[in-house]
């Protein structure tokens, strides 16, 4: 019972106290690139939420079977971000085969994850915290669900703010990283939650 | 002469016109995260430097054996190499900065300014100027962390480099110095040198209508 509510505050935390963009500095990239309309966000997102989870469960298997016991902990992030980019392109191939409607719509998003610091963040976070299996993936997933909910609100946010008078030097990056700065002291109302 | 001429307006390139953090907006994982302090941003900066400078030579020097197909994940191995050696470095010398940037260290292989360099301009260039480029953007780049370090620092703490500068009485603002304080000292400072290019240029093309 005890194991099941930690596993549930485990999940609220990572969407909203550590969330990956407002708390962790993690993905910022494409949360400012890709955030300009809500429905290419939402397909980011999904692509996001889809990599990092299989990529946290790939990583921990690579790390703890074989890194571990060859020794090589040193080389953990050139081999992490082999597994992400092999992850990437097989995914990307799986599912032009498999489901060509979701392929299509996360069209250009996929192959450019392999860049996302989120994806090996969470990777080197997995390690770092010494989590277990479980932990992992659950921290992949939760993580990643976070990063959704940031870069949706984000694009809601940008979206209304295409029609409202800016000063010409605030257009674009500098209004933006001004919202999000704003979203972020919301998001630090969560901080006594879990 | 004119060889280095270029060089040092490749180099200068990476300084002001196109630089990383203000100009391009690339990187700005590290630069939200890591510029709480202006030490860390120094820090931070220096490191970036040293990985781009060398992957900007290797990946140079490699570009007429590297095939096209498969150059990107060639480039991230080769990044990937020196930011271990870097972790490395950092975790055996400066250990408490390396605890301070934490898993930044590692992130330097995604940051979007070293492969845009290997790619836009080290595959194409020779490694003399690789070098330069890679040299003036990671300046660039230091130049920028620092500065927004040292701000964020000053508002958020009253110091600079861990000097008191503010006197004893300051009220620290510590919202500069946590989550939300990075974006908004990021898109402030953003459209501040928005609006210093804007007045350079406008002033520049005064000149030449006057002069014509």
């Amino acid at each position: 019972m005890n194991e099941i509510v930690n596993i549930l505050l485990f999940m609220v935390s990572c969407i909203l106290t550590n969330n990956f963009i407002f708390s962790r500095f993690l993905g910022c990239c494409p949360f400012l690139g890709v955030s300009s309309k809500v429905g290419t966000s939402v397909s980011m997102g999904l692509a996001v939420t889809f990599v990092m989870t299989i990529a946290s469960f790939f990583c921990y298997m690579i790390y703890n079977w074989l890194l571990v016991p060859l020794g090589l902990t040193f080389m953990s992030t050139i081999a992490f971000i082999l597994v992400i980019a092999a992850l990437v392109q097989f995914v990307e191939m799986f599912l032009k085969k498999s489901s060509p409607t979701l392929y299509s719509a996360l069209g250009i998003y996929l192959p450019l994850i392999t860049t996302n610091c989120a994806v090996l963040g969470v990777a080197t976070l997995n390690v770092n915290n010494a989590y277990n299996m479980l932990y992992a993936v659950l921290n992949g997933t939760f993580s990643a669900l976070g990063f959704l909910l940031a870069i949706v609100l984000m694009a809601g946010v940008r979206e209304r703010l295409e029609s409202s008078k800016i000063p010409a030097c605030m257009k674009g990056f500098p209004i933006t990283l001004v919202a999000a700065g704003l979203m972020a002291v919301a998001f630090m109302g969560f901080s006594g939650l879990v | 002469m004119s060889e280095k001429k270029n060089l040092g307006k490749v180099l200068f390139n990476g300084i002001i016109p196109e630089n990383p953090t203000f100009r391009l907006v690339l990187g700005t994982c590290p630069t939200l995260a890591v510029t709480t302090s202006a030490l860390n941003g120094l820090g931070m900066g220096a490191a970036a430097t040293f990985v781009l400078v060398c992957s900007n030579v290797v990946v140079s020097l490699l570009r007429n054996f590297i095939p096209d197909k498969v150059r990107i994940p060639a480039f991230i191995v080769i990044i990937c190499t020196f930011v271990t050696m870097i972790q490395l470095l950092m975790q055996a010398f400066v250990p408490a900065l390396y605890e301070a940037l934490g898993i930044f260290i590692p992130l330097i292989v995604v940051n979007c300014i070293i492969l845009a360099r290997a790619e836009a301009f080290a595959s194409k260039n020779a490694p003399l100027s690789s070098a330069a480029d890679g040299l003036g953007m990671g300046i660039g780049f230091t130049l920028s962390l620092t500065i927004m370090g040292a701000i964020r620092e000053l508002i958020g703490g009253g110091t600079v480099f861990g000097m008191n500068v503010l006197g004893a009485s300051y009220e620290p603002m510590l919202l500069i110095v946590l989550a939300s304080g990075g974006f908004l000292t990021y898109g402030l400072l953003l459209g501040l040198f928005n609006l210093i290019v804007k007045k350079i240029e406008a002033k520049k093309a005064g000149k030449e209508a006057g002069a014509a």
